[in-house]
């Protein structure tokens, strides 16, 4: 087969409020197509449709310790170990299903609902503290960060002083420069800090998610300390990093756009519409979806054959103009909610309804408490994360 | 109309619960998918569609 792949992959943002500036071009030109990886080539899915079909289609493997799965980082493949236990991340039906249900009971949207006022509690003891200290305030230490981290951690039993250690930790293992073997260091530095956690709470389960996991599948009879690290792992990282990160940005551009700012301070209902406009705006996580297709198949009109794989551009989707009118506009009054920033499919975000409910909480009690917020420093000094696979800003300097 | 909901490719993201909680609920145990409402009318026809489109297992769908 002869072809040519015209664009290296990952590929970094030229500006924050917009996706790299090819996707465009990729999404309108060549919609599925081959593109160069650190150590291989990959297809990149581009639109709104082909992303999800691809996402909610059992013939694409989430398998990421498969050899064949794209790597994103150089190297990466040869640090994999494929009969280690799989992150529920990278399990396929039939495993996947059940280790999800699992602890799906835990984020119901009606659970979720009654730690609305904890979660209120902990936003304004951070503003509070905020707004005693000093100006300018690095926002990300004072808020972003905090507010989720205390969050996942009073859900799953994790004592909160050890943040540090896992914030840094998982800052490290998300940076693209972070050499395999020091990322495979930290993710395992996390994993055995989860794994003395987990056997203390054995001998007594206490009343959180993760006590009450080990009480219920012990009841079933199917605990394994093992895999509760690793959910137990996952939770914590893509509980606080995400969030964090959305908290951040979101700040930035209301502030940017004070008209839109203005739509959710006149009217909070409006605030849970806009939490999903920003998600769909920022779309964090972007090639981060990748697959492997075990089986072959016809995506956007391109047959894809069993062992190629797939990067599903979740940035270029949700700025589709198939799926968004005016997809480049930031409009918080739209209805997004069809957007791919939590994925799609079986491994959508589990966390999803938790991490609107802490946006929404922060979005309409930053700006109430302290509307004179603003920007210390110039956007373009802001260090947004364009070395990381999670997109974000390192620090948010803000005064009021 | 008709709310059709094929819940064995349920998720459980709750997507449809937050779309319209009078028309969806979700098993407390492992999240899944409890149509509460079979038959909508009136507004929430329009959530009924919303909850199709967003439901990230494309679980729904309408018999109109």
């Amino acid at each position: 087969m002869t072809t040519t792949e015209k664009h290296e992959f990952p590929m970094a943002r030229t500006c924050p409020f917009a996706p790299p500036s090819a996707y465009e071009q990729i999404r309108e030109e060549e919609p599925v197509s081959r593109v160069r990886l650190p150590d291989g080539w990959a297809w990149v899915v581009s639109r709104h449709e082909d992303v999800r079909t691809v996402l909610n289609d059992r013939r694409f493997s989430a398998d990421r310790q498969h050899p064949d799965f794209p790597a994103l980082v150089k190297g990466e493949a040869a640090s994999r170990r494929p009969d280690e236990e799989r992150l529920l991340i990278a399990m396929d039906a039939p495993e996947h299903g059940p280790a999800r249900r699992a602890v799906l009971g835990e984020f119901t949207v009606r659970r979720l609902e009654a730690l609305r006022p904890r979660i209120q509690e902990i936003v304004d003891e951070r503003i509070d503290a905020l707004l005693a200290g000093p100006r300018p305030a690095d926002l990300v230490n004072a808020l972003s960060l905090p507010v989720p981290s205390l969050v996942i951690c009073e859900m799953l039993g994790v004592p909160y002083a050890d943040h540090e250690f896992f914030q840094d930790l998982t800052v490290k293992t998300f940076r693209q420069s972070t050499p395999p073997e020091e990322r495979m260091a930290a993710m395992g530095a996390i994993q055995g800090y989860m794994a003395d956690l987990i056997a203390e709470k054995e001998q007594n389960p206490p009343d959180d998610l993760l006590g009450r996991q080990i009480v219920k599948l012990r009841a079933e009879g199917t605990y394994r300390r093992s895999a509760l690290v690793g959910m137990g792992l996952l939770l914590l990282v893509a509980g606080h990093e995400t969030t964090a990160n959305m908290i951040s940005l979101s700040t930035v551009a209301f502030l940017r756009n004070p008209e839109q700012l203005a739509l959710i301070k006149a009217d909070p209902g409006n605030t849970l519409n806009a939490v999903e406009e920003m998600l769909r705006y920022f779309t964090i996580i972007d090639v981060a979806s990748a697959r492997l297709c075990v089986e072959d198949i016809e995506v956007g009109g391109q047959l894809i054959r069993a062992g190629e794989g797939v990067l599903t551009l979740g940035h270029a989707a949700n700025r589709d103009p198939r799926a968004f009118e005016n997809p480049d506009e930031l409009d918080v009054e739209r209805s997004a909610r069809h957007h791919v920033a939590f994925g799609f499919g079986p491994h959508q975000c589990l966390g999803q309804n938790l991490a609107r409910m802490e946006l929404q909480i922060v979005f309409d009690t930053l700006f109430r408490r302290v509307p004179t917020l603003e920007l210390a420093v110039d956007v373009d000094d802001l260090p947004f994360k364009d070395d990381a696979n999670i997109y974000g800003l390192y620090r948010l300097p803000v005064t009021w | 109309m008709k709310i059709i909901a094929d819940t064995g490719k349920c998720v459980g993201a709750g997507q449809c619960v937050l779309t319209e909680p009078a028309l969806f609920d979700q098993d407390e145990d492992d999240g899944t998918i409890i149509v509460l409402n079979e038959a909508p009318e009136g507004e929430l026809v329009d959530k009924a569609r919303e909850a199709v489109l967003v439901c990230p297992g494309q679980v729904l769908s309408l018999e109109e």
